[in-house]
Order: structure tokens, then C-alpha cells, then sequence
């Protein structure tokens, strides 16, 4: 079980749309984490290099800020399973990037911008995560 | 000047990660049981973040540039094809998997789990080839 924080969810989720109304206002671009994170591989076309490399770098070090902020470590659980959290991996990865973008891209900045492809994708990725977790903790696991 | 910008502004979203609890994938898994142990905080998550973006994207429209870049980079499809059902049902499937989506993946690489470091290269792995295979068959 975890515990429900709706407060802390709504206070987080205020956070990350300030975030991507800030990236657009200043740099004109989205901030979809699958769009970024996908061209810090190659082939580098637009120059744009070093801003995603210090926006992905400005995630990883995300959780020490809070952490030397509250005065307590952040906690999680994540599962010990390594062969499924590579092929989860995979999956999120090729997804993702082939259907143009992830829970920021389409699920938060394509839905504030009242894109139809991004409503489609939001709700084909919430339908297959529901789906799978519903076949592997009450289907399989159950 | 970007670059710090960029920087502030993934550390606040991934702030907003870490406190929202969308950085903890047990959280997440719960989130997608509607039928078990149904969590139903990221809801507000994913609600206030569009909520917040709306407004934030009406306003920054009103500039015909940003303040920063030469031009406003945006989606301009607004089309359904086979890509926007696909990618999203492959990711769906891997994210009811693992718990991680890409940015919360990032905000867990530096505390360490075993998990985690296999994920993200795979992650990786899974993104350059679907740019690949784009770059082939467009």
C-alpha cells in the first residue's frame, strides 16, 4: 500500500506545469522528457545538445535538493526484478518515442494544449498500464 | 543562459516529481490498480500539472516569441495514425511494468536501485531505436 497525498500530488503536478509553461515561455519548446532524453542520443541535428543534457541533468539531481531540503532521504521502491525492468525499459523507451512523446509530451503538455493526438496517446498508454498491471498482480500474480 | 536555464527548469520539474510522489514507481503501480491496493494521488498530479500548463501556455502565447529563443518550437500534427496508438500502448504496457515513466526514471538513476540502473540504459536503448527505425522508414 502507499499512502494517498493528495496535497503533496497537487503541490508536485504545480511544479512540473510551472516547469513546462516556463520552458515554453523562455525556449519556445516543449518539455516532454521522452522528446528530450531520445535526442541526447545521435543523430544531432538542431543544437540543442547541451540544453536537454542540463534539463535531464537538472532531473537526475532532483531528488538530493529535496532531500537537503526536508532533511530526510526520498524514498521508493523499486522492483528487484531485473529482466522485467529491462524489458520495461525497452518498452517505455521504444514506445515513447515512437508515439511522439510520454506522461509530460502527450499527458501533461499535449492535454493543456488540447491536441487530439495527445488525448488518443494519453489514453491508449493510462488503458495498457492499467491492463498490465491488472494481468500482473490479479491475472498472473493473483 | 539556456543551459542554466534548462537546468533550473528540469530541477523543478523533477522537484515536482520527487514531491508529487510520481518519482516512487510503487506509487505509480498503485495508481494503475483500480481493482487492488488503487492509490489515487496522481491524478491530482497529472491534474494540476495541466491545469497549470494551460494557463502558462495561453500566456506565454501572447509574446510572438520567447524571451529567449528566436521562435516557438511546437507539435503541429493534430492527425491519428498507427505511431500515436502503437507507441503508446508499448509504453503503457512498459510502464504498468516497471512503475517508471522517462522523467521519473531520470529523478531515481542517482539513488541507485538495481532496478532503476538497468532501466534507464534500456530506456535509452529502446528510444535510439525508435528514432532509428524512424529516421529508416519515414
Amino acid at each position: 500500500m502507499t499512502e494517498f497525498t493528495p496535497i503533496a500530488s497537487l503541490v508536485g503536478g504545480t511544479l512540473i506545469g510551472l516547469s513546462a509553461a516556463l520552458l515554453l515561455l523562455l525556449e519556445g519548446r516543449i518539455a516532454g522528457i521522452s522528446g528530450i532524453a531520445g535526442r541526447l542520443l545521435p543523430p544531432w541535428r538542431d543544437g540543442l545538445f547541451a540544453q536537454r543534457l542540463a534539463f535531464i541533468t537538472g532531473l537526475v539531481a532532483a531528488p538530493f535538493l529535496v532531500a537537503a531540503v526536508t532533511g530526510t532521504p526520498v524514498m521508493q521502491t523499486v522492483s528487484t526484478n531485473l529482466p522485467l525492468m529491462t524489458v520495461a525499459g525497452l518498452l517505455v523507451g521504444f514506445g515513447s518515442v515512437w508515439g511522439g512523446g510520454c506522461t509530460s509530451g502527450h499527458g501533461v503538455c499535449g492535454l493543456a494544449r488540447l491536441s487530439p493526438r495527445s488525448l488518443v496517446a494519453t489514453l491508449v498508454f493510462m488503458g495498457t498500464g492499467f491492463l498490465t498491471v491488472l494481468v500482473m498482480r490479479h491475472v498472473i500474480g493473483g | 543562459m539556456p543551459i542554466l536555464v534548462n537546468l533550473a527548469l528540469g530541477l523543478l520539474f523533477g522537484v515536482g516529481l520527487v514531491v508529487s510522489g510520481m518519482s516512487n514507481p510503487a506509487k505509480v503501480l498503485n495508481f494503475l490498480d483500480l481493482f487492488g491496493s488503487f492509490d489515487p494521488s496522481l491524478a491530482f498530479v497529472m491534474g494540476g500539472a495541466v491545469i497549470v500548463a494551460f494557463v502558462g501556455f495561453r500566456l506565454a502565447r501572447l509574446r510572438a516569441t520567447p524571451v529567449l529563443a528566436p521562435a516557438f518550437q511546437l507539435p503541429t500534427r493534430r492527425d491519428i495514425d498507427t505511431r500515436v496508438i502503437v507507441g503508446p500502448a508499448l509504453f503503457g504496457i512498459g510502464w504498468g511494468l516497471g512503475g517508471f515513466c522517462p522523467g521519473p526514471a531520470f529523478t531515481a538513476l542517482g539513488l541507485g536501485a538495481a532496478g532503476t540502473l538497468v532501466f534507464v540504459p534500456a530506456m535509452l536503448a529502446g528510444m535510439w531505436a525508435a528514432r532509428l527505425l524512424a529516421e529508416r522508414t519515414a
